[in-house]
This record gives structure tokens, C-alpha cells and sequence, in this order.
């Protein structure tokens, strides 16, 4: 690793007042992605700002229609909450799916989105459920968030507070993990959210996204017949040892088909 | 620049200057000696450097010593004095004897702290939960299933010990 100086702040606004000051400096969450990426000398940050002492990021809070997770809530914790296995069951299940017990115990939800590592989970459910990513400057839509490879629409000294989810009628979450790291090679989402059908696909391309196609026809009708016969492109769709782009767009197909059995029943 | 940071491991209070990119593995290897925490892969997926953080298995070469400033960790080293048998030893170690739980050892320690792990939260888990927990360590060997054998046998030999009256209560 390149040296850097370490930082952990006890406010919002200092942690932001750092970030807002070194273009260079760098916050740190659950490290599961970060470290990794340092080890290798990919990122040369200045600083890290450990934004593991800020209170603030730790709410979860319950809406009429809607259920708030602070940006630094370790997925162990997610899976593991009462209110929202009550709430957003498939919030849970998705947290308890994510690489193994150790990195569940580390990783955070603010963490993994702000990433937008094509693989991770997080961005299939923030897209499929039509989230709203609350940051310390202004409300960003799940929609505009995810910008590509490993970017996102968040600023110099903008970090992510809290992902707002709105409840949904159903829900479920299928992933097809990698052999080797356990990563989405392709993992899908669907939903019907406010009456409205919504597809989302991770692992697959540059960053997390929907299939309007799909929506479509699951708006007309909600079961895997309305979307066995749609064919998915594979253009755009990553290529990489574990799986080609036909490969996974034919992955797409099924977990789509699996995620709509599921949500369902 | 260099900063100070005051970990427990293994219940005693440790500190040290460290750069800040120093790794947690490598502070317990290289500050306190306590080699028993092995380096495998360094790239967060053996799961040979697993210790407990606050009750939790973390995988301690991809935390930096400086975020654990504060925590009390648990090695290896530091696993039987939570949980000693009558030989001294975790149920888990001895388990791990004899049902053949290791064959080269490399990946011993992180499979007994990431078992151990699993039977702080789950008592009597079923071959499936703890092939699944055992999901983040790698066994180049390939002896898993004495490993999972091991787990359910310690796991066994807990609940016993907890059912059973303890030796001075019993001499009374």
C-alpha cells in the first residue's frame, strides 16, 4: 500500500470537511472493497476518513411506506434486523447473501453502493426498488445514482447518509454467484413497487441496470410466462473468465424467471 | 505519519505506533508475535487470518490496525482462555484432533476462529449452516468435511458441558 494518514471523525460535517478539502483524500467504510483496492495500488488516496464513528449513519428508521437504512450499517445487521426482516424481508435475504460471514461482518450498505462495483448487490436492489439515496447535501434518485464502472452522480465532499427504500407489494432477489469470488456474475431483482413492475440486473454490465422490456411485461401480467419468450442483448454485457456476454444474458433470463417465482408466491 | 493505537488481544491491553496502513494480521504478526494468525491469500477470501473483533469474525487482512483502535480482539493464541476444556484447549481444537480436522494446518487457525465464530451464535448448527458460515475459508487440503465433522462434534461437547454440572459444583 501507498501511505496515507488515517482520520476518524465524530461529525457529519467534519468527516465532509475533510473530503471537501483533499480532492485525494478518500472515505473509508466497511474497507471490504477499498483495502483490497489499495493493496493493489490502484488508488493512491491521501487520506482516509473512517466514517465508522459517525452516529448518524447508523439510523434505521421505519416510514408509512417506507424504511431508511444508514449508510454505515454492516450487512450482518441488515440481515439481522428485526424491522427489516419484518418490513423488507428481501433487504435481509440480500444482506445475508453477500460474500461470507467475515466480509458481512465488515461491509457496509452505504459502502457497497457508493462503490458501484458491477457485482455487488446493493445497486440491483437500490434500481429495482426505486430507493432514494439520501447524501449530506441532497436526496439523489436510485435512477441517476449509478453512472458506470465503479461511479456514481456523488460529488467531492458528498457522502451517503442513508438509502431510503420504499416498501414494495413483492420482492425477491436471485443471484448467480461467481464459483470463485462468490460475486453476482449475474444477479436480478424484480419488484412491483406502487402497482409498478421494476427489473434490475447487477454483475452483467458496467453498473446496475433495469430492463424496461421486462417491466413491461410484467406490468401486463406478474408471472414467468409474460417474460420466458424475451430475449436479452448481450451487447454491453461484461466479459470476464467466469462468463461470457451470451452467458450471461442468457443468466439474466433465469434469474429474472427464478426472482419473479419467487416474489410471487 | 505514524499513530498510536491501543488494542486488547487476548484480554491484555497492547499499543504500539503504527503507520496507518499497517494491517491488523500484520500487527498481531510483526508487533505482538503472534504468528498463529496466518497471511494466506491477503485478498479478503481464505480466511486463513480470521479473529474475533468484539465477538465477531473478521478477516484481519483487510482491517487496518487503526480501525480496530479500541476493539478487543481474539487470536488464536487467545481462544482456549475463553473456553477451556480439561486439557486446556478449546472444545474446537480438540475436536479438530480427533476427528482429523487439519491435515497441513495452514488454514487451522482461521477455520477454528471462524467455527468458533458460528458456535458463539448458533449452539447446535446442522452440516448445511456450517458449510455455509465455513463459505469464507479456504482449505487447500480439501478436508472439509472432517473440518465440518469437527465443528458439530465441539459444537456437541458445548452443550454437554453447559448441561452438565461443573466439576466443583458437582464435588459440592
Amino acid at each position: 500500500m501507498h501511505a496515507f494518514e488515517y482520520i476518524k471523525p465524530n461529525t457529519v460535517w467534519e468527516a465532509v470537511d475533510l473530503l471537501d478539502a483533499d480532492e485525494d483524500a478518500r472515505p473509508l467504510a466497511g474497507g471490504m472493497t477499498l483495502l483490497p483496492t489499495l493493496k493493489q495500488r490502484l488508488a493512491q488516496p491521501t487520506q482516509l476518513v473512517d466514517l465508522a464513528g459517525l452516529e448518524d449513519l447508523q439510523i434505521i428508521s421505519e416510514g408509512p411506506s417506507s424504511l431508511t437504512i444508514g449508510a454505515m450499517k454492516r450487512h450482518v445487521q441488515v440481515a439481522r434486523s428485526p424491522s427489516i426482516n419484518a418490513f423488507l424481508p428481501v433487504i435481509a435475504h440480500l444482506a445475508e447473501g453477500i460474500g461470507d460471514p467475515h466480509v458481512r461482518n465488515r461491509g457496509t450498505i452505504g459502502g457497497s453502493i457508493s462503490n458501484s462495483d458491477p457485482a455487488a448487490d446493493y445497486p440491483a436492489a437500490v434500481l429495482g426498488l426505486g430507493a432514494t439515496v439520501i447524501t449530506n447535501r441532497r436526496e439523489i434518485e436510485g435512477e441517476d445514482f449509478f453512472t458506470g464502472l465503479f461511479s456514481t452522480a456523488l460529488e467531492q465532499g458528498e457522502i451517503v447518509m442513508a438509502i431510503r427504500f420504499p416498501l414494495p407489494e413483492r420482492a425477491a432477489y436471485i443471484k448467480f454467484p461467481n464459483p470463485a469470488s462468490r460475486y453476482a456474475a449475474v444477479g436480478v431483482f424484480v419488484a412491483r413497487v406502487k402497482g409498478e413492475a421494476r427489473v434490475a440486473v447487477t454483475g452483467a454490465g458496467p453498473c446496475a441496470f433495469r430492463l424496461p422490456q421486462m417491466e413491461e411485461a410484467l406490468d401486463r401480467s406478474f408471472a414467468v410466462e409474460a417474460i420466458q419468450d424475451i430475449e436479452i442483448s448481450q451487447e454491453g454485457l461484461n466479459a470476464d473468465p467466469s462468463a461470457t456476454p451470451e452467458y450471461r444474458a442468457h443468466l439474466i433470463g433465469i434469474m429474472a424467471r427464478r426472482a419473479v417465482e419467487a416474489a410471487a408466491r | 505519519m505514524p499513530i498510536k493505537v491501543e488494542i486488547t488481544v487476548n484480554g491484555a491491553p497492547t499499543s504500539a505506533e503504527v503507520e496507518p496502513s499497517t494491517l491488523l494480521v500484520h500487527y498481531l504478526r510483526e508487533y505482538l508475535g503472534l504468528t498463529g494468525t496466518h497471511v494466506g491469500c491477503d485478498t479478503t477470501q481464505c480466511g486463513a487470518c480470521v479473529v474475533h473483533a468484539d465477538g465477531r469474525s473478521i478477516k484481519s487482512c483487510t482491517a487496518l490496525a487503526a480501525q480496530m483502535n479500541g476493539a478487543k480482539i481474539t487470536t488464536i493464541e487467545g481462544l482456549a482462555a475463553t473456553h477451556p476444556d480439561a486439557e486446556g484447549l478449546h472444545p474446537l481444537q480438540a475436536a479438530f484432533r480427533d476427528c482429523h480436522g487439519l491435515q497441513c494446518g495452514f488454514c487451522t487457525p482461521g477455520m477454528i476462529m471462524s467455527g468458533s465464530a458460528l458456535l458463539l451464535e448458533n449452539a447446535d448448527p446442522t452440516d448445511h449452516e456450517i458449510r455455509d458460515w465455513l463459505e469464507g475459508n479456504i482449505c487447500r487440503c480439501t478436508g472439509y468435511h472432517n473440518i465440518v465433522r469437527a465443528v458439530k462434534a465441539a459444537a456437541a461437547a458445548m452443550r454437554q458441558s453447559q448441561d452438565a454440572p461443573r466439576p466443583q459444583e458437582a464435588a459440592a
